[in-house]
């Protein structure tokens, strides 16, 4: 298991690494010209070369990787070229935002999804219909445009919930809780189709297998063979679809943030990248892989632990 | 293919049209975005207004004058917006899928045939691409490559195209080993012959499928990005609408509406149309041949009898019927007014061959029909107490200790999730109150008597981690480990290699004889009938023709059917001559 | 042999008098097809693992018109002997030889031309046909290869389903249509489709119930005497090797440990392993049976209690 364990982090490191190149390099292609970008159109030429070299855009592309590379291994990813603000701190101090939102979304989605599955599943007849009519609607809908109508309902017309702003959890429980239940329950909406109908089939898929029947003609309980061994073997593809939701969610946010105006990475993202702000965008690249990457191995761990065969392939 | 020239004698099945057409789901939402594309399409002639031109004056206007859903914010025509919006949001939806399929379908080809290097590249940048979540990656590219929503598509498509790959790649890794592409190869075909005929077929219907529910998702994501307001900003879209219309949402709430309308149908839509079209493409047709055999015999079945004989102590069956629900509705009988009676100690073998009903047979004496499957007359005494009508509750204080079960096929009897420790003390911890220590001592035990060899390390395994004949033995093991007085099994030998099935037929013997357990024996090689039973019943399409002690069923059969089966075994076929050169002219 | 009365068709394929070559050994001259020193092996599991041997030195030889039955239980690699033959497998060494020509490592221009000569028959109906194309089209395959005009495979499809007692409107369906027996006669019928000088037949009765088994070992008896046809015949049954076969070999672990006249191999074996097998296998006469389990306990469980 250690071993295990150790194979897929170095995997990790080694997709972590191939990515930072490639976006550096990819997203120093077109700034040739930041200085001027900077500076506008009006400032001499000296000025903006003078900018160009104190960015480092005057050395070799590669060089400036390794620099960028080692200062983000000692946790420095580097200034804004247009605010000045130090990378690594702004990510920091907006990623709670994100990170709250994420794990409120895959704790709901995880339980809502285990219980309808579940219940779908053994059951079948009407629930099984039931989720599967929801399975199809959560799909078929872009998720911004289901955040948008439980903005218009819950928020405007009903007013139960702020339609806007973010309440810090280190201020008030209540506040934060009021602030982040409309944006949990948009991009749970999606989610909880995706991974309900993950769990629903792999349930059904469990219940058809030879051992089930063997293990019930032993005299154990239903129950006891659905809680216990149907659910332990439907449970791997359905984390492994629950761990794709997580990383998925980093992009929901980006419209749920935006529409909820929450402080957040995704509203960062939005605002860096319109323009082209490139040690700003590179940081929070590299910050969702890190983030993916620590999900799949979390996925794995358990994956691995609840199925022995997972671990040797 | 030739044109039919005769007729097909068995009602040949629908065609894929047929079916589509007859499917309202597939129909309706086939319509819905047939409509919505032509009215994009053909949008200067659904309206004369143009989708730019602004009137200050007419903002946030009513309907009226040829302008179908009156104004916007900015005072432009919202029909015309929305009819030549939609040529950007599909155009962009369009390409995106377009692209995938163009780099994901041939790269998945190739990596599903051919394997190797290429496979594992491209499966490493599929796993790469597809853990990065799609809208941030679309977002660091604009900051690349501009403000297009045109190039920012075709990134989204190469983001899809991973999807494409993995579904063809899968299908044609997956049908490389068959032996139908290993016939055609013999055959001396071609790869992109085989290709061409074995392979597209087989994920043509997957990749339809995908297309609808990608064209949907890229429908999603665009508008996504146009409401961001990150896409090509001058140009009218659904998405672009939707923000405008949100920022005015207190003010003129329902021009939201209408660009949502659009967005939300055209998706549902398209995610409709593929879950019908999975219904449609992937029918499989109904179910095997053999069990429209098996109702013609039953109708000729008499209804329930009474009293047939004395019943014995340990399992009595009488006029059992077994009956499955079809997805018409209709049901079906595979099991038609059955008697059998096992006593104690004695070994019964079924014999029957495939499909004769002789599982279903004893998955009814266990309580454990497949779904679909139910008791629909007669009746299962076991020791004494009626099994048909019983409750869950009570058959499974029968299962185990009164009833247990050997299945076939040893591997997929064991769960892989545990291992061998686990599933023998599970039984002994819940039905006999054992402590751990006491279970797992007992389980060791039970190991031991079937002759396993260091049971302690075999106790810890995994399934996965032992041989067939082994996970037969603890198959064995765990389904006389409550001490039960009848045990069912089940084709018990057949998935083992022939020594080994020796060896499991000795243990089961023993076994029998130490602990004067009933047997009720399913198999069809009469070889272990002649082994192990003291008594023979041949079942056959559903019903049993003949029952008899073994010697003198083996060796004088009453029943046509039974000698049949007998004739066609081969222990005392002579065997062939050796082989003499052809004589020339011999044909 | 206790003479129980027996199925015609099987007595019928015997030579009248019982007599001709009892000699085992088979000359190079004679051979349609010669192994020799036959090696493979595939890639173990895992990273550097160790290759597998799974055929160690095999060597066999069929002449034309005859039927080699190979025996072996599962993992004995008897099933990559005929892969091996029909160019499915990569050879790590050894020859393999047909009409007096080279054939293993061929190319694929190579292979093509050689598959008018050898061909398959697989073990499982239901995935040796591709589910999806109609049972015409599959019939048509080989003959399409080979470069035969459309019009006039369809002739010969409609032959081919006469030959196998097929309705000649099974063209126009879907395997899934027909029953485990008429699916092994439809890949009968395929293999046969352009006349060739050697089948491997893998298993071809392995999966069929008792009665459909017999009437398909008919089957391939029959068009034997009638074409001349060569068969590689791959199972685990002795029994049924037995009937099918002119010689038997048996295989154990990649490597051939008895060859000789089909009688003498499966009555009076030299091998001890080949003795376990036949005595493994139970007997539908409950009297022998229990002398021939006394025979196999005395001689393979003279240690157990």
């Amino acid at each position: 298991m250690t071993s295990f364990i150790l194979r897929r982090a170095a995997s990790g490191l080694l997709l972590l690494l191939v990515i930072s190149a490639l976006s550096y390099v990819l997203l120093s292609v077109p700034n040739a010209d930041v200085g001027r970008q900077l500076l506008g159109p009006h400032a001499s030429q000296e000025l903006v070369d003078a900018r160009n070299s104190d960015l480092g855009l005057d050395q070799p592309v590669a060089v400036r990787y390794l620099d960028w590379l080692s200062s983000a291994l000692r946790g420095d990813l580097g200034t804004s070229w247009f605010t000045n603000a130090d990378v690594a701190q702004a990510i920091a101090n907006r990623l709670p935002v994100t990170l709250s939102l994420m794990v409120g979304v895959t704790v709901v989605t995880a339980a809502a999804s285990f219980v309808l599955g579940v219940w779908a599943g053994v059951r079948r007849g009407a629930a099984d219909r039931a989720v599967q009519v929801l399975g199809v609607v959560g799909y078929a809908l872009p998720g911004f445009l289901v955040t948008l109508v439980i903005v218009l309902v819950f928020a405007v017309q009903l007013r139960w919930f702020p339609a806007i702003g973010y309440v810090p959890l280190s201020e008030s429980f209540g506040g934060w809780l009021s602030t982040v239940t409309l944006p949990i329950l948009s991009l749970s909406v999606a989610a909880v189709a995706g991974v309900s109908q993950q769990v629903r089939s792999s349930v059904i898929e469990v219940m058809g297998r030879d051992y089930v029947r063997t293990l019930r003609a032993r005299g154990l309980s239903t129950s006891r063979v659905v809680f216990r061994h149907v659910l332990r073997n439907a449970a791997t593809p359905a984390l492994t679809v629950l761990g794709m939701q997580f990383v998925g969610l980093l992009g929901g946010a980006v419209l749920v943030e935006q529409i909820f105006g929450l402080p957040g990475i995704g509203a960062m993202t939005v605002q860096y990248t319109t323009r082209g702000d490139v040690p700003v965008i590179m940081g929070l690249v590299m910050m969702t892989v890190v983030v993916v990457i620590v999900i799949n191995l979390l996925v794995d761990i358990l994956v691995g632990w609840l199925n022995p065969r997972a671990r040797t392939s | 293919m030739s044109a039919s020239v005769t007729a097909a004698t068995a009602p040949r099945r629908p065609g894929t049209a047929r079916r589509f057409l007859t499917n309202p789901q597939a129909v309706l939402s086939l319509l819905v975005l047939l409509v919505i594309t032509g009215l994009v399409v053909f949008a200067p002639l659904a309206t004369q207004h143009s989708s730019t031109a602004s009137e200050l004056s007419d903002a946030f206007g009513p309907p009226g004058g040829g302008h179908l859903l009156g104004f916007d914010s900015a005072g432009r025509d919202v029909w015309a917006r929305l009819l030549y919006g939609g040529r950007n949001t599909l155009g962009g939806a369009v390409l995106a899928v377009a692209v995938a399929l163009v780099v994901g379908v041939p790269a998945g080809l190739a990596a599903g045939y051919h394997g190797g290097w290429f496979d594992s590249l491209a499966s490493w940048w599929v796993n790469l691409v597809m853990a990065l979540p799609a809208m941030v990656v679309l977002l660091a590219s604009r900051a690349v490559l501009g403000p297009s929503v045109w190039v920012l598509m075709v990134v989204l498509g190469v983001l899809v195209a991973p999807s494409f790959f993995r579904l063809v790649r899968g299908a044609v890794a997956g049908m490389r080993g068959e032996p139908y592409v290993d016939a055609a190869r013999v055959f001396g075909l071609r790869d992109s012959r085989i290709i061409a005929r074995h392979v597209l077929v087989v994920v043509r219907a997957p990749v339809i499928i995908q297309v609808a529910l990608v064209a949907g998702m890229a429908i999603g994501l665009q508008a996504g990005l146009e409401f961001l307001g990150i896409g090509s900003g001058s140009l009218p879209t659904w998405g672009a609408m939707l923000n405008e219309a949100f920022t005015n949402v207190h003010r003129a709430p329902l021009l939201m509406l209408w660009p949502g309308l659009a967005l939300g149908a055209t998706s549902a839509a398209l995610v409709l149309l593929a879950s019908a079209l999975r219904d449609v493409l992937e029918d499989r047709g109904t179910g095997p041949v053999a069990g429209r055999r098996a109702r013609r015999s039953a109708a000729e079945s008499t209804a329930a009898r009474e009293d047939v004989g004395e019943r014995a102590g340990l399992l009595s069956v009488r006029d059992l019927t077994v009956a499955y629900t079809l997805a018409d509705g209709t049901s079906r009988e595979v099991v038609s007014g059955v008697d059998l009676d096992v006593h104690r100690g004695e070994v019964l073998g079924l014999v029957g061959q495939s499909g004769s009903g002789k599982t279903q047979t004893a998955f009814s004496v266990l309580g454990l029909l497949p779904p679909g499957g139910r008791v629909s007359r007669g009746s299962v005494l076991l020791n004494g107490t009626e099994a048909v009508g019983a409750s869950e509750r009570h058959m499974r204080g029968l299962r185990g200790d009164t009833v247990a079960y050997v299945p076939q096929e040893p591997m997929s009897n064991l769960d892989p999730a545990f291992t061998v420790g686990d599933h023998l003390t599970e039984p002994l911890r819940t039905k006999l109150g054992l402590s751990r220590a006491q279970a797992r001592e007992r389980a060791l035990e039970l190991l031991r008597q079937v002759e396993i060899p260091d049971p302690a390390r075999v106790m810890a395994s995994h399934p996965h981690q032992i041989s067939g004949g082994m996970a037969q033995r603890v198959l064995i093991a765990g389904a006389v480990s409550c001490d039960p007085d009848l045990l069912i099994a089940d084709e018990p030998t057949t998935a083992l290699d022939v020594t080994v099935q020796a060896e499991v037929l000795a243990l089961l013997r023993r076994l029998q004889a130490q602990r004067g357990m009933g047997v009720l024996l399913v198999t069809h090689n009469l070889g272990v009938v002649a082994d192990l039973c003291d008594r023979v019943a041949v079942m056959r399409e559903g019903v049993i023709v003949e029952v008899g002690a073994t010697a003198d069923l083996l060796t004088d059969p009453r029943d046509p059917y039974t000698r049949e089966l007998l004739d066609a075994v081969l222990d005392d076929a002579p065997a062939r001559a050796p082989w003499r050169p052809r004589e020339v002219g011999a044909l | 042999m206790t003479g129980t009365s027996h199925g015609g068709r099987l007595r019928a394929a015997l030579p009248p008098d019982g007599t001709g070559t009892t000699e085992a050994h088979v000359t190079e001259r004679d051979a349609l097809l010669d192994v020799r020193d036959l090696r493979v092996s595939f890639p173990g599991r895992g990273w550097r693992a160790p290759r597998v041997e799974v055929l160690d030195g095999v060597s066999l030889r069929i002449r034309p018109g005859e039927t080699l039955g190979l025996v072996g239980e599962s993992g004995s690699g008897k099933s990559t002997i005929g892969r091996a033959v029909l160019g499915l497998v990569p050879v790590a060494g050894g020859t393999i030889t047909f009409d007096g020509e080279r054939v293993d490592g061929a190319s694929r221009r190579r292979r093509r031309a050689l598959s008018r000569d050898v061909q398959v028959v697989f073990q499982d109906p239901y995935t040796s046909l591709n589910p999806s194309l109609l049972i015409g089209d599959t019939l048509a395959e080989p003959l399409l290869a080979q470069g035969v005009p459309a019009r006039e495979a369809r002739g010969t499809v409609a032959d081919l389903l006469d030959r196998v007692a097929l309705p000649r409107d099974a063209v126009h369906r879907l395997p899934r249509e027909f029953s485990g027996g008429q699916r092994q006669r439809v890949a009968i019928a395929r293999a046969l489709a352009i006349s060739p000088r050697l089948i491997v037949c893998d298993e071809p009765v392995s999966a069929l119930d008792l009665t459909t088994q017999r009437t398909v070992m008919d089957l391939l008896l029959d068009i034997q005497e009638r074409t001349g046809v060569a068969y590689l015949f791959v199972s685990h049954d002795l029994s049924v090797v037995r009937v099918m076969s002119h010689r038997v070999a048996v295989i154990r672990h990649g490597t051939i440990v008895e060859t000789g006249d089909a009688d003498t191999v499966t009555r009076e074996p030299e091998h001890p392993y080949t003795r376990r097998l036949l005595l493994s296998a139970p007997v539908a006469d409950p009297d022998r049976q229990r002398e021939r389990r006394t025979e196999y306990e005395r001689r393979f469980h003279a240690d157990a209690s």
